[in-house]
């Protein structure tokens, strides 16, 4: 009995002892409109992936969440403070999914930031969540113009502070393509075949709109859908047109089948095909018919650029990879992801204060931190808008020579365009 | 084991049968994936468990006698134990000819996830480079001492059987409730208590015995709960019993009105898309369990309703865009949704129960497509879908998926409408009219029931149902594309009412429940994140585990459950009330 | 039971006015809007707009390839509906096991050079493989979760055919990883397009007329199975009536295996023939061809092959022409799109025309549900 109120005694003067120092010690700060984190002395700062890494998608996703896990490696500890990613998140390529992933992310007052999403539809639904929480999410692949703005300076329908991106716009993509296909190569009618996916269907609008512009003609624009196999139908519709030059930004497994069949179709045989970075994976560039295809995409030249931050190159990321996970990535958004995870942990450094061992992050520290931010990544030079477009809006057109040797065939760069 | 001797055969078969599960567990990936979460610090990842947690069942069933009456009962004796063990044992060597061959061929060419990085994982060890034998036999041991285990739990009181797995279920549910419980506590204050407990999502070792003991002594306790629930339930009136399903039912309720200001935003959010299911489970239970017609297209209404309160309300609306108030759409809603109800019905008034399925999935499909496709985008906005869509003004504030706690409200609201409007039906002169219907449509007919009228009433009263729910989703997620509209939603909805109890309300809440609240729908997640890919693939074995084990569902309607395990099954006939002797007879081969 | 059926008649003539004008209403809305359609389509191309003559030729094959698939697909749903009387959900699965063997054999070739060198036993050892993993994996799954349910009312094993289904497509997308997987080029004169009967305007793809003939030879094969031997009798005499069956000394359990067996042997021949037209394999692949095939199957009238066999042709013939024959008529865009709206809209109007499907016996009055 007399111990048990020993040790209460002990506790209760513990305690307050532990009180005094608190308000003895310097004072925090005071914090921003949008509140502060409180990382205490040990704890990790705790950020978030939040890609597609299950369903068809998977394959941009995964490879997006290794770029995470791999620059927190990297990029080590913040004032004394390891980071930590938790669980990747999923997004599940999907509005449901994005908004459902939101509310965990936004129910964990702990955590600072969030790099995703995958998908556009996913973001859109997402960020009112992530944004009125005074969260910042960066993403590595959304190329939705809706997302940010018209690149001229007038936000977009979904535009939410604290979204930021280091892919490209896709107003962009969509004019690189028609000036490629209208100025270098001398088209002038396109056909056009989406597959009712959200980025399809934009950066097929897109291209349409600006090769219109240029002057050339769309004759046909058409989609097929998601599992169809039999592209006879579709191309013969696109053959009707009589195109010189098909553009299609499907993923495998349609664009194959469509590389595949586009040769007994009466009239397609001199017809130029192009495809865009949803194409631009092993799965489609190593098949025999992908030969001389052209594919645009973000440029994925990155092997010598070096992340400032990190000191990672391009070529150090990949070996680094191949030699965790024994594959090699199977999107070219693992760089975006990298650089943006570098680009948000410097951010959260620039905001931070330590008082005592215990970290305050303000959050509008870190948005104006992001706003302000310049670095070298290995996509390029990163600097942010102010609708957070931060990446190189450098856009590259390949042409595939070498189906045998697809590194080669990447490395072939037809065509640049920067706006 | 008959004769209380050990049958080698039986013991030998279940072996490899563990074996061949944690050799499947581990080559699709599973083991490698859930090592990455841990359950207790330091000692259990979520890998191990599955894994190995087939191991010691599959060693106590061994050992358990078919009991037939008029049978000498055989007391269980260390045999069992032995049997267990051999039952481990032979699994474990399975799984370790398997880290062999993994490290002998390379079987990536195929089988993607038997990697060196498996093995390591397998085997304990640090590098891929050679087998470490020693981990091979360490993982042989283990499963082997899992199966005594398992074995060893016939030789135990039947209350201490219950608190052993009751000990091992706490400290798992636990550990994988990691969000919700952490969020529940931060609610009352207690991050320190987080801290406490939990490390990278896992419990730490102190928390975990403390757990383990709980559940220790909960498992001591007198069962009874549930049957008495179940007992509570089974009246024999049936007025008494409706009434008391729905005593039931508002006691749910209650809880759930409270829920989301104890529970936080993110169980808010579950619920809410667990509302919304249950909304069309219960929609889908009118036509499927009450009338008795198959369909397979039910998302279609689902979509309808979306569509029309998005057209209504968003200014980014291609076409139309009145931008109404929430509200003012659901007149427009419920109309639009019952003539798409009599425009889908109508046509297949005259099909048999499987042409039904096959024509309703057919026109989910029409549907979807027509609102995917660039025919139609400039009404319905194509794959780029509609956005912007406001949410619901109250007064004070504009309720929207940031919001998940109205949210909720609302899914509540339109479920107990939805409820009540089952419940009113089934005690109504249509109602009754279903049942005969499903019964025998023949009967029904001659006796002067209005088949035509029936039919279509049980679809339309359903569209309408379903479609509320579309609105309340446009409103919830702010933006909708007819990703959201798929074909598996309807799959997903059909197991939900036939896996809860067909033709029982509560059994539908309940199926709701389990798989989309606690598993997750297909684009949902529910409280289990950590299965995520491995989902639908779960999905699949407990949708063939609970008919092979539980036909009548998790909380069965109690005049179907007596048909189900009457003698003469075949003669209920589900669909159509077709007999199954004429249902072969014009399914002959021609 | 006459007197009855009339008394139902009676109710019905008394009462459904309503609905039969609706449903005539919809005929003939199906038809104008068809032959608007068509006459659209005839416009355009006497105008020289829109695909030429030999578009529309290739467009005809190409349905014809790919309805022979469904086909053979369809004789499962069907086979099984008429022993068991339910939809076997998982049979798309079982289709996309013998493609995905198809796969890993014919890439095996291609490494060991076989594939090259001896084209014709490539594919025969290919087919082969995949009917027996077809096969085997409908026994299997006939065995595991369908035969304990035997005697349960039909929405059970419809379910757990369901169950199946999700657990047969993920465990391959989780144990062949999710890419999609190309199937090597077969050789170039299987490619080229061969001049039939030397017409000179019947130029078809090969590989086309290939898995068209394979198809052919295959439903033949079944047909003459079904029709001439012991085995067959019984299936059918099993689909007609188990417990007589069973009183004639048929072993109705075995006679159920064997249907399984067959089915899925046609499956895994559809999987094969798919993945040497389309070249493409992955663990979805099941899914859209055994919504298609248990659709052709309803089309043809359920429980009867030949209905099956044409209605997977007609299926694959309306997919691949309807789009651009009708809707390409009324000026719609992006017609492709809308090809499974073509599909489906075929078969409720083949329903409604016909409302057990164009070979289904007629039923009689108290047999309608």
């Amino acid at each position: 009995m007399k111990r048990k109120r020993m040790s209460t005694l002990v506790a209760g003067m513990l305690a307050l002892a532990l009180v005094a120092a608190a308000c003895g010690g310097a004072e925090p700060p005071t914090a921003g409109p949008l509140g502060q984190v409180e990382i205490a002395d040990g704890e990790a700062i705790q950020i978030r992936s939040f890609n597609a890494i299950t369903g068809d998608v998977s394959f941009l996703g995964i490879p997006n969440q290794r770029g995470v896990e791999l620059a927190i490696q990297d990029y080590g500890e913040i004032l004394g403070h390891p980071i930590s990613m938790g669980t990747g998140l999923d997004d599940l390529c999907s509005a449901d999914g994005g908004q459902a992933g939101a509310q965990t992310i936004v129910s964990d007052p702990q955590i600072i930031g969030v790099i995703g999403t995958s998908c556009s539809g996913a973001a859109g639904a997402a960020m009112p969540l992530i944004s009125d929480a005074g969260l910042v999410m960066i993403s590595g692949s959304n190329t939705s113009p809706a997302l940010t703005s018209d690149l001229a300076g007038t936000a977009a329908s979904d535009y939410h502070p604290g979204y930021y991106r280091t892919a490209h716009n896709d107003l962009f993509q969509g004019k690189a393509v028609a000036q490629f296909a209208y100025n270098e190569l001398g088209m002038r009618n396109a056909g056009v075949i989406h597959d009712g996916d959200l980025y399809t269907f934009g950066l097929s609008s897109a291209f349409q709109e600006a090769f219109e512009e240029l002057g050339g003609e769309v004759s046909v624009f058409t989609a097929v859908n998601k599992g169809d196999t039999d592209m006879t139908a579709v191309l013969t519709e696109i053959a009707a047109g009589s195109p010189d030059m098909l553009f299609t930004p499907t993923f495998p497994p349609e664009i194959n089948f469509i590389a595949q069949q586009i040769g007994g179709i009466a009239g397609m045989e001199d017809v130029t095909l192009i495809g865009a970075d949803a194409s631009l994976v092993d799965n489609f560039l190593e098949i025999p018919e992908a030969e001389g295809w052209h594919h645009s995409g973000p440029d994925t030249r990155f092997g010598a650029n070096q992340n400032s931050l990190t000191g990672v190159s391009g070529d150090d990321f990949l070996s680094a990879y191949e030699s965790t996970y024994g594959e090699a990535p199977s999107a070219p958004f693992w760089a975006h992801s990298y650089d943006a995870t570098t680009m948000l942990l410097k951010a959260i450094e620039d905001s931070a204060t330590d008082v005592d061992g215990t970290l305050y992050v303000d959050r509008q520290g870190v948005r104006d931190a992001l706003n302000a931010i310049s670095l070298d990544g290995i996509i390029g030079p990163i600097t942010c808008d102010d609708f957070g477009d931060c990446g190189a809006q450098l856009i590259t057109v390949i042409r595939n020579d070498s189906p045998s040797d697809v590194e080669a065939a990447k490395q072939n760069v037809v065509y640049e365009f920067a706006p | 084991m008959t004769n209380g001797q050990l049958d080698w055969r039986k013991v030998i078969r279940t072996g490899l049968l563990v074996g061949v599960v944690m050799v499947f567990t581990s080559a699709i990936g599973m083991v490698e994936d859930f090592d990455e979460r841990p359950v207790v610090v330091g000692i259990l990842s979520l890998g191990f468990l599955a894994l190995f947690w087939y191991v010691p069942r599959a060693a106590y069933k061994v050992g358990d006698e078919e009991v037939l009456e008029g049978m000498e009962v055989h007391p269980p004796t260390f045999q069992n134990v032995i049997a267990g063990a051999a039952v481990g044992a032979i699994g474990g060597v399975v799984l370790s000819v398997l880290v062999f061959a993994v490290n002998a061929l390379d079987l990536r060419g195929v089988f993607v996830r038997l990697s060196p990085q498996l093995v390591k994982t397998l085997t304990f060890s640090e590098s891929a480079a050679d087998p470490n034998l020693a981990g091979v036999l360490v993982l042989i041991l283990i499963s082997t001492v899992l199966g005594a285990v398992g074995g060893g739990l016939h030789l135990v009181s039947d209350k201490l059987r219950r608190q052993i797995v009751f000990t091992v279920g706490a400290v798992v549910v636990v550990a994988l409730l990691e969000d919700v419980i952490s969020q529940i506590l931060r609610t009352f204050g207690l991050s320190a208590l987080v801290r406490a407990i939990y490390r990278d999502a896992a419990l730490r070792l102190i928390p975990a015995i403390v757990v383990a003991a709980l559940g220790f002594f909960v498992g001591g306790r007198e069962r009874g709960g549930e049957s008495r629930i179940r007992a509570y339930l089974a009246d024999p009136d049936p007025t008494q019993r409706t009434r008391k399903s729905l005593f039931v039912a508002g006691v749910v309720l209650v809880i759930v009105l409270v829920a989301p200001w104890v529970l936080g935003s993110l169980l808010s959010e579950i619920l809410a898309t667990t509302g919304i299911f249950l909304l069309m489970g219960l929609g889908l239970n009118i036509v499927v369990g009450f009338a008795g017609l198959l369909d397979l297209g039910y998302v279609a209404f689902f979509a309808v309703g979306a569509y029309t309160s998005a057209v209504l309300t968003s200014p980014l609306s291609p076409f139309f865009n009145p931008e109404w108030p929430w509200w003012y759409t659901l007149p427009v809603v419920i109309v639009i949704g019952a003539i798409s109800g009599i425009f889908v019905g109508t046509p297949v008034i005259r099909l048999r129960g499987d042409y039904l399925a096959i024509v309703t999935l057919g026109f989910g499909e029409i549907v979807r497509i027509t609102f995917l496709s660039d025919a139609a985008a400039p009404w319905f906005g194509g794959a780029g879908g509609i956005r912007n869509i406001p949410g619901i003004p109250l007064g004070f504030d504009t309720i929207s998926g940031s919001d998940p706690e109205y949210i909720m409200y609302f899914a509540a609201a339109l479920v107990v409408l939805a409820a009540w409007v089952s419940y009113a039906l089934l005690n109504s002169r249509v109602g009754r009219a279903w049942t005969a219907m499903r019964e025998d449509e023949s009967v029904a007919e001659v006796m002067g029931i209005d088949t035509v009228r029936s039919k279509l009433s049980a679809f339309v009263v359903g569209a309408i149902l379903a479609s509320l729910g579309g609105a309340l989703f446009s409103a919830k997620l702010g933006s909708i594309f007819p990703t959201s509209f798929e074909l598996l939603i309807s799959i997903v909805i059909l197991v939900i009412v036939i896996v809860g109890g067909m033709g029982n309300i509560l059994g539908v809440a309940a199926g709701a429940v389990v798989l989309i609240g606690v598993l997750g729908g297909p684009r949902q997640p529910g409280l289990l994140q950590e299965f995520g890919e491995f989902k639908l693939l779960i999905y699949g074995v407990i949708l063939v585990y609970m008919m092979l084990q539980r036909p009548e569902g998790l909380i069965p309607n109690i005049r179907r459950s007596r048909e189900l395990h009457h003698e003469e099954l075949s003669q209920d006939a589900w669909l159509g009330a077709t007999p199954s002797e004429d249902t072969a007879g014009e399914g002959a081969p021609a | 039971m006459v007197s009855t059926a009339e008394t139902i008649q009676r109710i019905r003539r008394s009462r459904f006015n309503w609905v039969d004008m609706f449903l005539n209403a919809l005929r003939i809305g199906a038809i104008v809007f068809i032959a608007v359609g068509l006459v659209g389509t005839i416009v355009k191309f006497v105008g020289g707009e829109g695909p030429s003559a030999e578009a529309w030729r290739d467009l005809v094959v190409g349905g014809l390839a790919q309805g022979a698939a469904y086909g053979l697909i369809a004789l499962g749903y069907s086979m099984v509906y008429g022993v068991l009387g339910f939809i076997n959900f998982a049979h798309g699965e079982v289709f996309m096991s013998g493609a995905m063997t198809s796969f890993f054999m014919a890439s095996y070739f291609f490494d060991t050079g076989l594939w090259v060198s001896n084209f014709v036993l490539a594919l025969i050892l290919v087919i082969i493989s995949a009917t027996l993993t077809a096969t085997i994996v409908a026994v299997l799954v006939e065995r595991i979760a369908y035969r304990p349910l035997r005697d349960a009312p039909r929405l059970i094993p419809l379910i757990t055919s369901i169950g199946v289904s999700f657990f047969l497509q993920y465990s391959a997308a989780f144990l062949f990883g999710i890419s999609n997987k190309s199937v090597p080029q077969p050789p170039s004169w299987l490619l080229s397009k061969v001049d039939l009967f030397g017409l000179g305007w019947l130029r078809l793809e090969a590989t086309k007329l290939l898995v068209i003939a394979i198809a052919v030879v295959s439903m033949i094969a079944l047909y003459l199975f079904v029709e001439r031997t012991r085995t067959g009798r019984s299936m059918r005499a099993v689909a007609e009536d188990k417990e007589i069956a069973a009183l004639m000394g048929i072993n109705v359990d075995r006679t159920i295996v064997t249907t399984f067996a067959v089915g899925g042997a046609m499956a895994g021949i559809a999987g094969s023939l798919w993945a040497l037209l389309f070249r493409g394999v992955s663990f979805d692949t099941g899914f859209l061809p055994g919504i298609k095939a248990f659709t052709a199957a309803v089309l043809g009238g359920i429980g009867n092959l030949v209905g099956a066999m044409l209605g997977g042709v007609l299926l694959g013939l309306f997919e691949g022409v309807g789009p651009l024959l009708i809707l390409d008529g009324w000026g719609i865009p992006g017609v492709s799109q809308l090809k499974d709206v073509v599909a489906f809209s075929a078969l409720v109007l083949v329903l409604v025309f016909r409302p057990t499907g164009l070979l289904g016996e007629r039923l009689s009055e108290d047999e309608r549900g």
